[in-house]
Parts: C-alpha cells; sequence; structure tokens
C-alpha cells in the first residue's frame, strides 16, 4: 500500500520549484546561491483595474465615447490626467495608472500596484531559472516538515525554548535576549504568547502544537509559525524534536505555507548545512514495509515515531469497531501497537 | 411501463432502439472506476447463473494530487487490488487494460468511470435576477463540483468595478451566463455580458474560463460574437426558459464535458481514464443523479440519494423522472469539514455523541481531520465524533438542497423531506460505519425520513457506477439497481410525524405475515422500535394512529399500505421520535436519550 512521507532528515538535498503564476520578472540567475528570503522573482498577481465610464461621463452614447477619448490602450498616466473631453465634461485618471482597454465607452484603469515578492522559501543554490516566472533552487540541510503554517517565511537563529517534546509554550519562554530568533516551543495555548512573540520581533516560531481558538491569531501574526503535529496538546514527534533541539544557534529558515495536500505544499523548516557531497532528494512516497521508521497522525499516539515490525494480512479491528489495513508499530519506548495504515506516515 | 420499457426509453435517443435491444441481451462484463479525493475504487461486474452480479471491489489511495500528480497510479494499485480479490487479469504485462475481454475470461467488456477527486472548478454565475435566472445559474453549476467564487446580477451592477476585479483575482475556469426568458429581456443581458468580456480581456489568454451561454436563445449568436474573440463559448438550451420553468438537463450535459475536458488537461491519468471510458468519463454527482432518476420512475414517490464523501456531498432527489441534484462541493468529512464548521455550531455537531468528550477535543478532532482527511478513527470518542459530523454533513446539505424540491411532492411536514419510497446512502462515513445500526441511526437522526420509507444502504458506492454505466450496459442496470445482494436494504422506516407527551400511544401496526400468522405492535411516543421480519421476507402493514400521527394519510388517519414491505437486518424499523426531531437541552438527559437511541438498534 502506498505510504505518505513526513520528511524528518537530518541531511537532504531539498529541491523546491518557485513559480509565479503569473508572468513577472527573474531576479536571480542559474548558478546563484540564495538565502530563503531572497526576493527571486516578482509580478503583479493581480492588478487593480477602475472601471470609468467615459459615455456616461460625457454624456453620449457607448459607440460615440472612443472619439473623445484622447488616450490610447498600453499608454502611461499619472493621477488627474485628462482622460476624455466633450465641451465642458472630462474624464480624469483617478490614480496613477495604464490604460488597460477601451470597451463599449467604458474605460479600464489598470491601477499601479505593488509587485509580490517571491521568496526563495530555503537557502540553497538556484539550479535553473523558468523566464518569466521563477526559478527551481536546491539546497542542502537538515529538514522538517510540518503540518499547519500561517504563510510567511524568514530565518534567522534557532533558539529552543522548550524542555523537551511536550513542553507548554507561554510567555515565560519569550526570553527578551532571543530577540530576532526562530524559537522552538513546544504546545502553545494562549494568545498572549503569540502577540509577546510578535512584540519580540521573532524571525518565527515552530511549534509541536497549538490551541485551536487559537488559529486565527497565529494566522494573523507578522512572523512564520509552522505546527509540526497538528492543533490541541499533542506533543512533538521524537524525530523532530531530537533533530530540531540538537542544532540550537544555527540559522533556520522557517517556510510556513499552508499545507495544499493537492499540489503538495508543506510548511518546513531547513538548516542549511554545508555538505561534501550531494545526499539523495528523498522519496515523497514509499511502499510500507517492515523496518520503515514511521509517524502516527492520529490517535492512539498522536505524533509517536515507531518502527514497523509486522504488516498483517487481511483487516485488523480498532477500539472503535472499524477493521483496517494495519501495521504493528513498535515505539521507542519498547510499546508496540496495532494502528490502522491510514493514520501511519513513513518518515522520510 | 416495465422496468426495462423504461431504462429503453430513457437510453432511445443516442441510438436506435434495435442496437440498442441487441446490448441489452449480449452479456457484458463491466469494470466501473472511480476516482475519489481519498481513494479510488475499481468495481467488477459480470454474469454469474444467468445474472448481473457485483463481483468485487479493489481500493486504493488518490494518486491524482502530490506527490504523484498522476491519477493513474491510483488507478493501477486499485486495479491491482481487484485482480487479486476477483482472480481475473484485466490488465496485460505492460499494465493496460485488457478491453474488451477475452476468450479465456481476462478483462472486462467495457469501462465506465467516474471523478470527483479533484479540486472543484472556479466558477462564476451570471444571470439578471437574484431569484429567478441567477438561481437558475447557480443550481446548474451546483450540479457538479465547482466553488462559486462570485456571482453578477443587476441587482450587483453598480459594482462592476469590484466584479472586474474579483473575475481578474479569482481567475474563474468556468462561467454561466443565465438571463432573460426566451423572447424576453436582451439589452440588461447584453450589459452583463459586457462586464463579463471585459472581465475576461484581462486575463492572460491561457488561463481565460471557458463561458456556458444558456440565456436568451435570441442572444446566443450576439454573445458568441461578442465573447469568442476572447474565450471558448459554449451555447445551450436557456435554464430559465420562462419565469416559472427551468431546464437544467442539456446544460448539465455540456458542463460535464467541460469538467471532463478541463480535468483531463490538468490532472495526468484523467485524460487516459477517460480515453479508456470511450471519452464519457462524469462527474459522480451526475452519474449518481442518473440513477437517482431512473430509481424514480419505478417509485411512486421518488427517490433520494445522498452521497457523503470527504471533500464534497451530493443530494440527488428524483420525482417520476424529474431529477433535482446538488453538490457541495467542500461539503464533507475530510477535508470538507471547513464548511461544517464554518456554519454550525459546536453544540449543534456534539448533541449527537453517545459519549461524553470534551467539546474542546471535538474542535481539535476537526481541525486535524482537515488536514489529515484520509485518517481513520481507531478509537471510539474518535468515531463518535466523525459519526456526529456525518449526521451534520448530511443535515446541512438537505437543508439548503430542499429549496429546489418539487412544492407538490408530497410532504408530512414543511420543514421536513418529502415521502421517498426509497432513500439510498453512500459514503464511507455511513456505509463504512462498524454496525449497520451506526448506519441506520446516522441516516434517521440526518435524514429524519417521515411515512413509510425503504432505506438502503450502498455499502460499495455501486450506485455512481451504474449511473456512469448506463449508456454503455444498461441490462446491467436494470439488473442491479436495488438489487438485495449488492445493495444492502437497512429495511422499511416507519416515521408518524407526530407530536405528543413522551410514553404516548401514537401508533398500532399489524403486520401481516407471508405465514398467515400476524402480530400487533402498540408504539408510543419516543419510541425507536423493531418489529420482527426476517431479512427479504415480505409483509404487509396496517398502520392506526392517535394523537393525529401522521404517516401518510393525513393526521389520525389509518393507514393499510398497498404494497408489502420488505424486511432488512432490523426487520421493520418504527422511529416514533418525533417530527422535526428534538434533543433535550439538559446536557446529560441528552446524552442518556442518545445512548437509548444506540441501544434500541443494538450499537
Amino acid at each position: 500500500m502506498l505510504a505518505p512521507v513526513t520528511h524528518i532528515s537530518a541531511l537532504a538535498r531539498i529541491r523546491r520549484r518557485r513559480m509565479l503564476p503569473v508572468p513577472g520578472k527573474v531576479l536571480v540567475r542559474a548558478g546563484q546561491n540564495v538565502a530563503a528570503t531572497d526576493v527571486v522573482a516578482e509580478g503583479v498577481l493581480a492588478p487593480e483595474y477602475a472601471v470609468l465610464d467615459v459615455a456616461r461621463a460625457l454624456g453620449v452614447s457607448p459607440e460615440r465615447a472612443a472619439q473623445y477619448t484622447e488616450r490610447e490602450p498600453g499608454e502611461a498616466l499619472s493621477k488627474g490626467s485628462l482622460i476624455a473631453r466633450r465641451g465642458g465634461r472630462s474624464v480624469i485618471a483617478p490614480r496613477d495608472g495604464r490604460v488597460a482597454a477601451l470597451s463599449n465607452g467604458q474605460l479600464l484603469l489598470e491601477l499601479r500596484s505593488k509587485p509580490f515578492q517571491l521568496l526563495a522559501g530555503i537557502p540553497g543554490t538556484v539550479m535553473e531559472v523558468t523566464a518569466d516566472y521563477g526559478v527551481t533552487i536546491e539546497g542542502v540541510g537538515a529538514w522538517v516538515q510540518g503540518i499547519w503554517g500561517n504563510g510567511h517565511i524568514n530565518s534567522g537563529p534557532l533558539a529552543v525554548m522548550a524542555d523537551g517534546p511536550d513542553d507548554r509554550f507561554g510567555t515565560d519562554k519569550l526570553d527578551p535576549s532571543q530577540r530576532g530568533t526562530v524559537m522552538l516551543g513546544g504546545n502553545c495555548g494562549d494568545r498572549k504568547t503569540l502577540e509577546g512573540a510578535a512584540a519580540l520581533q521573532l524571525r518565527g516560531l515552530i511549534l509541536a502544537s497549538l490551541a485551536t481558538p487559537l488559529i486565527p491569531v497565529a494566522a494573523r501574526m507578522p512572523y512564520p509559525i509552522l505546527v509540526l503535529e497538528g492543533f490541541g496538546k499533542l506533543a512533538m514527534n521524537a524525530a523532530a524534536f531530537k533533530l530540531l533541539s540538537t542544532n540550537a544557534g544555527r540559522e533556520i529558515a522557517v517556510d510556513a505555507e499552508p499545507f495544499d495536500r493537492f499540489t503538495g505544499e508543506r510548511p518546513e523548516a531547513v538548516i542549511g548545512l554545508p555538505s561534501g557531497g550531494q545526499p539523495p532528494i528523498p522519496l515523497d512516497l514509499e511502499n510500507f514495509r517492515v523496518g520503515q521508521r514511521v509517524r502516527l497522525s492520529r490517535a492512539p499516539r498522536p505524533a509517536g515515531v515507531g518502527a514497523i515490525r509486522q504488516l498483517p494480512d487481511g483487516l485488523a479491528r480498532f477500539p472503535s469497531g472499524l477493521r483496517a489495513v494495519a501495521a504493528q508499530v513498535e515505539f521507542e519506548n519498547g510499546d508496540s501497537l496495532l494502528v490502522p495504515l491510514a493514520n501511519i506516515e513513513v518518515i522520510g | 411501463m416495465s422496468e426495462q420499457e423504461l431504462i429503453l426509453e430513457e437510453e432511445a435517443a443516442p441510438e436506435g432502439l434495435q442496437e440498442l435491444e441487441q446490448r441489452l441481451n449480449t452479456p457484458r462484463s463491466l469494470l466501473a472506476i472511480d476516482v475519489g479525493s481519498v481513494n479510488t475504487r475499481a468495481l467488477l461486474f459480470d454474469v454469474v447463473e444467468g445474472r448481473y452480479r457485483f463481483l468485487a471491489a479493489g481500493v486504493a489511495p488518490t494518486t491524482a494530487g502530490a506527490p504523484m500528480h498522476d491519477a493513474s497510479e491510483g488507478v493501477r494499485y486499485a486495479l491491482d487490488t481487484l485482480q487479486r480479490i476477483s482472480g481475473r487479469t484485466l490488465t496485460t504485462a505492460d499494465e493496460q487494460l485488457i478491453i474488451p475481454s477475452t476468450r479465456d475470461g481476462a478483462g472486462a467488456d467495457n469501462l465506465a468511470s467516474t471523478l470527483s477527486g479533484a479540486p472543484p472548478l472556479k466558477a462564476v454565475a451570471v444571470g439578471l435576477l437574484e431569484r429567478v435566472s441567477l438561481e437558475s445559474a447557480l443550481n446548474l453549476l451546483g450540479t457538479t463540483y465547482v466553488n462559486v467564487v462570485e456571482t453578477i446580477s443587476l441587482a450587483k451592477r453598480r459594482h462592476i468595478e469590484q466584479q472586474v476585479n474579483t473575475i481578474v483575482k479569482q481567475r474563474p475556469e468556468l462561467v454561466v451566463v443565465a438571463g432573460g426568458t426566451d423572447g424576453g429581456a436582451t439589452r440588461s443581458v447584453l450589459g452583463l455580458v459586457n462586464a463579463l468580456g471585459m472581465a475576461i480581456s484581462l486575463i492572460p489568454p491561457d488561463q481565460r474560463p471557458d463561458v456556458v451561454f444558456a440565456g436568451n436563445r435570441a442572444l446566443a449568436e450576439r454573445v458568441s460574437g461578442f465573447l469568442e474573440p476572447l474565450t471558448q463559448v459554449h451555447v445551450t438550451a436557456n435554464v430559465r426558459p420562462a419565469l416559472t420553468s427551468e431546464q437544467l438537463g442539456p446544460a448539465e450535459t455540456l458542463l460535464a464535458d467541460i469538467f471532463r475536458r478541463r480535468h483531463a488537461s490538468r490532472i495526468l491519468g484523467i485524460g487516459e481514464l477517460n480515453s479508456w471510458s470511450g471519452g464519457n468519463l462524469q462527474p459522480t454527482a451526475m452519474s449518481l443523479g442518473r440513477i437517482t432518476r431512473f430509481l424514480s420512475l419505478l417509485q411512486p414517490h421518488g427517490a433520494l440519494a445522498v452521497d457523503v464523501g470527504a471533500s464534497a456531498t451530493t443530494v440527488a432527489a428524483g420525482f417520476k423522472g424529474d431529477l433535482r441534484l446538488r453538490t457541495f462541493a467542500g461539503l464533507g468529512v475530510g477535508s470538507g469539514l471547513q464548511a461544517i464548521l464554518h456554519s454550525r455550531k459546536l453544540e449543534q455537531i456534539t448533541r449527537w455523541l453517545p459519549l461524553e468528550i470534551d467539546p474542546g477535543y471535538v474542535l481539535d478532532y476537526i481541525q486535524n481531520k482537515i488536514l489529515t482527511p484520509a485518517t481513520l478513527p481507531a478509537e471510539r470518542d474518535d468515531l463518535a465524533i466523525e459519526q456526529a459530523l456525518a449526521r451534520e454533513a448530511m443535515r446541512m446539505a438537505l437543508e439548503q438542497s430542499q429549496a429546489r424540491f418539487p412544492r407538490n411532492a408530497k410532504r408530512l411536514h414543511p420543514e421536513l423531506l418529502p415521502v421517498f419510497d426509497a432513500i439510498l446512502v453512500s459514503g464511507a462515513a455511513v456505509a463504512h460505519a462498524p454496525t449497520i445500526a451506526q448506519s441506520l441511526l446516522m441516516i434517521l437522526d440526518a435524514l429524519e425520513p417521515t411515512g413509510v420509507q425503504q432505506v438502503i444502504l450502498d455499502k460499495n458506492n455501486l450506485a455512481p457506477a451504474l449511473g456512469a454505466a448506463a449508456p454503455v450496459n444498461p441490462a446491467l442496470v436494470i439488473q442491479l439497481i436495488l438489487d438485495p445482494i449488492s445493495f444492502l436494504n437497512l429495511g422499511y422506516v416507519i416515521a408518524p410525524v407526530v407530536s405528543a407527551r413522551t410514553g404516548a400511544p401514537v401508533l398500532r401496526i399489524r403486520i401481516q405475515y407471508e405465514t398467515g400468522h400476524s402480530n400487533i405492535v402498540e408504539v408510543a411516543m419516543g419510541d425507536l422500535k423493531l418489529i420482527p421480519l426476517p431479512g427479504g421476507r415480505r409483509a404487509r402493514l396496517e398502520i392506526d394512529c392517535f394523537h393525529r400521527a401522521d404517516v401518510g394519510a393525513g393526521p389520525g388517519r389509518s393507514l393499510r399500505l398497498e404494497r408489502p414491505v420488505i424486511g432488512g437486518p432490523f426487520g421493520v424499523v418504527v422511529d416514533a421520535r418525533g417530527r422535526p426531531l428534538r434533543l433535550p437541552g439538559d446536557p446529560r438527559a441528552r446524552l442518556e436519550t442518545v445512548r437509548g437511541w444506540h441501544m434500541a438498534l443494538g450499537r
């Protein structure tokens, strides 16, 4: 059976395609080294338009409006520029922009908009440039994928503020001397902590879990928040905690883009590491097999890490009464449980 | 009219009757493939002992999205499983489907395919009046998997700038323009089309939407002439030919074509699946609608089908061939839970729980399930939450579907479902519950059927497959539609509309068995009672009503059923809990009540 993969890796080669959804301008070149926060491309995603009813303003039919219009499509205008005039009546540009079209007596003015800046997201090297759209970047380092992100990207030195995988992350952890860092916390359950982190100008926050009522608060925070396990009071999986906590002080990039199962975009954190060689790019999908290291995504032991010891034939019955294909998983403390395969992710 | 004649009538249009009759008389095996949002299923049907049978199913995770981005991989895994289970070879060594079947019994003669597991198409609805043509445009879009990102109508016309900006920002893939009855308004429609054209001209050419014009026929040429230089325009019959009539049929077919083409071009493997099925891949919802319409032709009071998926819920109601189909893309028990959270208070979900569970845990559970929709509830608490959510998904879908049901449909209560003869429910959350008692209780709680209705569980999601198979193998559809081996008859449910004090007698039911002996069952207000009737056995019912209870003959009037009922695993079920169903406000009393219902059906 196909096995989804969550990447928690001490050393991996990571490849990311960073593309604008519309044509724009690529700002880097192939072979260039980039930091996670470097702008690699920019473009106007959805320009805003003003619809000016020239015909109505001049008191003429739509068919006659064109003959009084003094501007052509493509022409740049500044605010207050004359667009059309008839006798004492005139139409002027309400804002800076460019004439996009004149149709049926109406003029479409594309307003000047701030371009969207596409960040690299991970530290690495630009391997390929796709003209007008973006780049493919490869980086080498320690890599942890999460399950929820608030859409921001930033990087900074990693400050480990969690004493263990199930530690609570509260305001007492917001040490002012850690201003500008990316903090590793445990479970966060109060709003003041998230707001305090913003006041401390954190460059990122990596949490095991977040209280559900705080989702909208976290979404509004100006710094990236990466949640590794989910919502509620969930401990961090031991593999991710060990990897992150042993890298305190290193520069870590947090790309907290929202998880999209269809596109495969997933929030993640990368610690760029020097590598003598080129480690392989890990697979994103495997088949379940005995010996694989896995992470549980649901009860009975959410975020539990263990190894598959057996893949029994047929269906197993669970406490809920459901019958499903299962694996016998042995956890790091020696416990062993039968778990639905649907609730297991392979650690890659 | 016989079942065969009905299907013949349905299928006569695309080909001659002679060819169709020939097809009906030639046994042909069928492979059906459904690509859902979580799972891909392969179903095998063939003739066994002179009758079509559903033989086996193979299931695998859907691979249309990341990381494979190729739906054919999931199809291949599902076929591998099916081959293992059925023992039949379906693919060649180089993984090509064997169609038609070979003399040695490998392969299948036909393939029918359905798709629901793709992100919904982003759509815009354009109409003149919100409650007339715009409503019809939205009804049309509701027949398939779309996410309506903007509506444009005369009432909103002063916001033209906002509409243009929204369309440019949202980049819809599909725009449905309705408006103007045939021979009616023209100028206003052209005004709206002008705004639409303006917006489309600002979108890069390779990202422009398909435009379906389903308005005033007199304008078709002018609308095409205006929009065709900008994008692909499809003209179809007016969905609102007159103020009081709606006609979605021809436009639905067109929408299915666009759905097929769009997904074939953006998801690897879908084009291949479409070509395997003769270019006839169907949206799963439309196939379910098709089979529901067939069913409704066979039943005096019509048929209802409800499918609860992970990302979408579909309601198909057929009234003597008149189909009312509504698909709720984004409402489901996986990634579609966001819609429930958005529209329901937490108490509306937790009221169904038969266990004491902290409401905070329920909220966390829902959010985590949205992130991991393919996971299974292995623990009792988790299962109880998922079943509560399935109830609310069905209730929400039905509430929003009811406005489209015909006004003259027989109802026993204005707020409740019309009386249907058959109710068919599918979707893993309901159909794959650990016990069929749980499945039945979810259906009764969510649908609140009234009168006397048969409840059927589609455990293997066969109904959409049969709908998709109807054009290629109508004989199979005729034989399998409600076949008791393929579909599980949960039994007939007698549900009076009544309001009385708990414990007051509301029904006296006389059941006359085939053996000749009879039994009388007294039913009190609040009861959820089972009358013994072995599975598959028939019996006749006479129902006396008290306290103005109504089971279909009018308040307080006795009902003698003309047709016999057929026993299911619960015999005959009497649901006298009252309609509309009300749960106690006190949490402890509510918990006891809900536990009592579970106990009554045997957990």
